[in-house]
């Protein structure tokens, strides 16, 4: 029989026993359930948790299954059924905020737009499907980066390019920026990635509440931002759209899907 | 559906569909503030009949207008007028006195009067009608399915020729039930749906008495032929004194909500079939291509306007065939991933001519092929030639439209759900070398029947500003080297030539 790698077998015992149930589990109770000791679970988990194969609880400091097994699995979510499922909410986005839409997630180290809604005037533009934005300085990419943790290490472990005067490249201002990101629900860009125009951007989650993407509008400063704060009323919007969106994908798909969470 | 929107007054739409109806409820800028939708049986009393009950469909407008206007939770007094769009050529005939369907609509996909159309053919065949109604001899339309009821339901021909049955289209039952029925009800339809009856003259936009006799309907039966956007009367009951003010079958409300309202702009609707219709002005084009000609729309006392129509019978439905039959993918939004993971379809075409070839081959002998297999081809360069058959019968349609009409076509406006699909979009607009765009309400057909009755009381004030209403949500340019796409579509050409005469017999 040809040779077993020993911290494989335990890695995949860690994630059966987190698959268990829909429950969190400290590092004592991983450890004494499948008779290792602590310091080699924490060694597991904290690879398993930089793979974004597990995640903690910032609260409780328990761990659960990640991201991005769903990503594996068969309920990972198409990225054109996104699209099919965001577009109504999408164009209404446009139409109530006055800017164009994008719709991104998480492709090699950093955001891959798959929906874009023009901006509801008359003027050209050139739809940027396929186009990638940068995690650490699009609106798009902090809400993934700060709500996904394998986008969360991408971020800070990536080249961060400095595009304009006001990006943001040091890691620990970096990481305030994603903690404010999570904790009010929205991310903003102010002319961080490019000059003169601004980004807001929200989370798409299923029903599990894990994160799929982010849909934000971006547009000309200053009809995004007021006196140099974003306008609520385009941040509301932003956050009901990613709701809309997340409500019509958590019904369906995942109910189906949860089975490998 | 949005938490920001105007306070009114609105427009309600109603689309009685095939499989559902629905009630969506628009404000001034043409923003959706509410739907609500329900669907009805399909009844498949034997192999290529379908039918529906005109009654539980008449219940259920009635429910989702009332769920639409909760929803928005505005009332009757906030909604200007009621526009209706409908499934075309469903046929229903109803007792007068007693508003009674005397048998179950008999839906437009219903084959039974195959045989009978045939037969109506005699020697001319089936293009006996079609320099006056435009249109072909075919089982779709609704003359010939009323001479199919009056033959065949016992009583029926002598009930009709007393005076007794009222004949219409979804649109006729509708306007007749909410302006009262058998008090007073209006029996009017507009001319849009009288151009799918084959009944209707389109040079007199009346019905013709010598083809309504050739057929066999006693005119008596028929509605009175109105325009498209006017007040056909007011509502009774719940909604009472509200104006019904708008008809439209489905694609021709498509191409209003679309805002075509000019020579040479077409729309293309992409769902399990696809429509295509192109406005060709005030006169109606003949078409020897197989496309067909019919009324796009008739705003109060103006001109009317015309359309040439072509169909795609299979596009997104052979979506669902890879996903139902051949398992290749899971959901339809799939086939875009498998397709674009490689970067053409390594030599591979698939025609899916799965009951025949439709304009502008018309060749019921052929069957589906897929071409040019070598042992290179995987299921994504299938996936590939999947999409780009949706893409190839487009251009061929639009290819016979210039033919028939020497129209160019200068953009294509898109709605349907294969919208949302951009590798298809993109594959469209690089085969017929035109720009492709989709506009930012997708409910196009009941956008379109919202525009006619806003028109009819004055809530618009003309198409101008509804084409300012028109937004684009996205654009798609072509992209396709020209030397490519010659050698592609004629490869294309050559694989849909082995689909015919697989059928050793024409049926």
């Amino acid at each position: 029989m040809a040779r077993t790698i020993q911290s494989l077998e335990r890695a995949a015992a860690v994630l059966r026993l987190l698959a268990g149930g829909e429950r969190r589990l400290g590092l004592s109770d991983i450890a004494s359930t499948l008779e290792l000791a602590k310091g080699t679970a924490h060694g597991l988990l904290r690879t398993l948790q930089q793979e974004g194969f597990v995640e903690q609880d910032p609260l409780s400091g328990k761990y659960q299954l990640g991201a991005e097994l769903l990503r594996l699995g068969n309920s990972y979510l198409d990225v054109h059924e996104l699209r099919a499922r965001a577009l109504v909410w999408a164009d209404d986005l446009a139409r109530s905020s006055g800017e164009s839409v994008y719709l991104g997630v998480l492709h090699q180290q950093g955001v891959l737009i798959i929906h874009h809604v023009f901006r509801p005037d008359d003027s050209r533009q050139v739809l940027e499907v396929g186009a990638m934005q940068p995690l650490h300085s699009s609106a798009l990419g902090k809400v993934l980066s700060a709500y996904d943790p394998v986008a969360h290490s991408d971020v800070l472990e990536g080249e961060r390019r400095r595009f304009t005067g006001h990006t943001v490249t040091d890691p620990k201002k970096l990481e305030q920026v994603l903690a404010l990101t999570k904790g009010r629900g929205w991310g903003a860009d102010v002319e961080e990635t490019w000059d003169g125009l601004a980004s807001v951007a929200a989370p798409i989650h299923s029903r599990r509440g894990l994160l799929l993407g982010a849909v934000g509008v971006t547009g000309a400063v200053e009809r995004v931002c007021d006196a140099g704060e974003l306008r609520a009323r385009i941040v509301a919007s932003v956050r009901d759209c990613a709701r809309a969106i997340s409500r019509d994908l958590g019904a369906g798909r995942f109910q189906a899907g949860r089975g490998a969470v | 559906m949005s938490d920001i929107h105007s306070t009114g007054p609105f427009i309600a739409a109603i689309d009685q569909g095939t499989t559902s109806s629905r009630c969506i409820v628009f404000d001034k800028d043409g923003r959706i503030v509410s739907v609500d939708q329900k669907e009805h049986e399909q009844i498949l009393p034997k192999p290529g009949w379908v039918e529906h009950d005109a009654t539980e469909i008449w219940q259920n407008v009635q429910q989702v207008v009332t769920g639409a206007l909760d929803k928005a939770g505005i009332t009757k007094q906030d909604v200007l007028a009621l526009g209706i769009t409908n499934q075309r050529e469903t046929t229903l005939l109803w007792d007068k006195n007693t508003g009674e369907p005397v048998h179950n609509a008999i839906v437009w996909q219903d084959t039974r009067t195959d045989g009978l159309c045939r037969e109506l053919g005699r020697n001319v065949g089936q293009d006996r009608f079609r320099r006056e109604t435009g249109l072909p001899l075919a089982s779709y339309f609704a003359g010939p399915k009323i001479r199919w009821l009056l033959d065949n339901v016992e009583g029926l021909r002598e009930r009709a020729e007393r005076g007794e049955l009222l004949f219409g289209t979804m649109d006729s039952w509708v306007i007749w039930n909410l302006t009262g029925g058998v008090n007073g009800g209006v029996h009017v339809t507009d001319v849009t749906n009288a151009s799918r009856t084959m009944l209707m003259n389109l040079h007199t936009m009346s019905w013709d008495p010598k083809i309504c006799a050739s057929i066999g309907v006693p005119m008596s039966v028929l509605p009175e032929i109105r325009s498209s956007a006017e007040v056909y009367g007011e509502a009774t009951g719940d909604l009472a004194g509200l104006p019904v003010a708008s008809a439209l079958g489905d694609q021709q409300a498509a191409l209003f909500g679309q805002t075509c309202y000019e020579i040479g702009e077409a729309k293309s609707t992409y769902g399990t079939g696809t429509f295509l219709l192109m406005n060709t002005g005030h006169e109606p084009v003949n078409s020897y291509n197989g496309l067909l000609t019919t009324v796009g729309y008739r705003i109060g006392d103006q001109d009317p306007v015309f359309a040439l129509e072509g169909s795609i019978a299979v596009t997104g439905s052979l979506v669902q065939w890879m996903r139902d039959q051949m398992g290749m993918i899971n959901s339809a939004a799939e086939i875009e991933t498998l397709a674009s993971s490689v970067d053409d379809n390594g030599g591979a075409y698939f025609v899916p001519a799965f009951s025949g070839l439709f304009a502008p081959y018309w060749r019921s002998d052929a069957r589906g092929v897929i071409a040019g297999l070598t042992r290179y081809v995987t299921k994504a360069h299938l996936a590939r030639a999947v999409l780009e058959a949706t893409a190839w019968q487009t251009k061929e349609i639009v290819d016979a439209m210039h033919k028939d009409s020497d129209v160019d076509l200068t953009s294509l406006k898109v709605d349907g759900g294969m919208t949302a699909n951009n590798l298809l979009m993109q594959t469209i607009s690089d085969v017929l070398d035109a720009p492709v765009v989709r506009p930012m309400v997708a409910e196009t057909t009941c956008l379109g029947a919202a525009y006619a009755a806003g028109l009819a009381v004055g809530f618009w004030s003309d198409t101008d500003e509804l084409r300012a209403n028109w937004k684009r949500a996205a654009e798609w340019t072509p992209q396709m080297d020209a030397a490519v796409r010659d050698r592609e579509y004629n490869s294309w050409l050559k694989a849909v030539q082995r689909t015919m005469g697989w059928l050793e017999e024409e049926s």
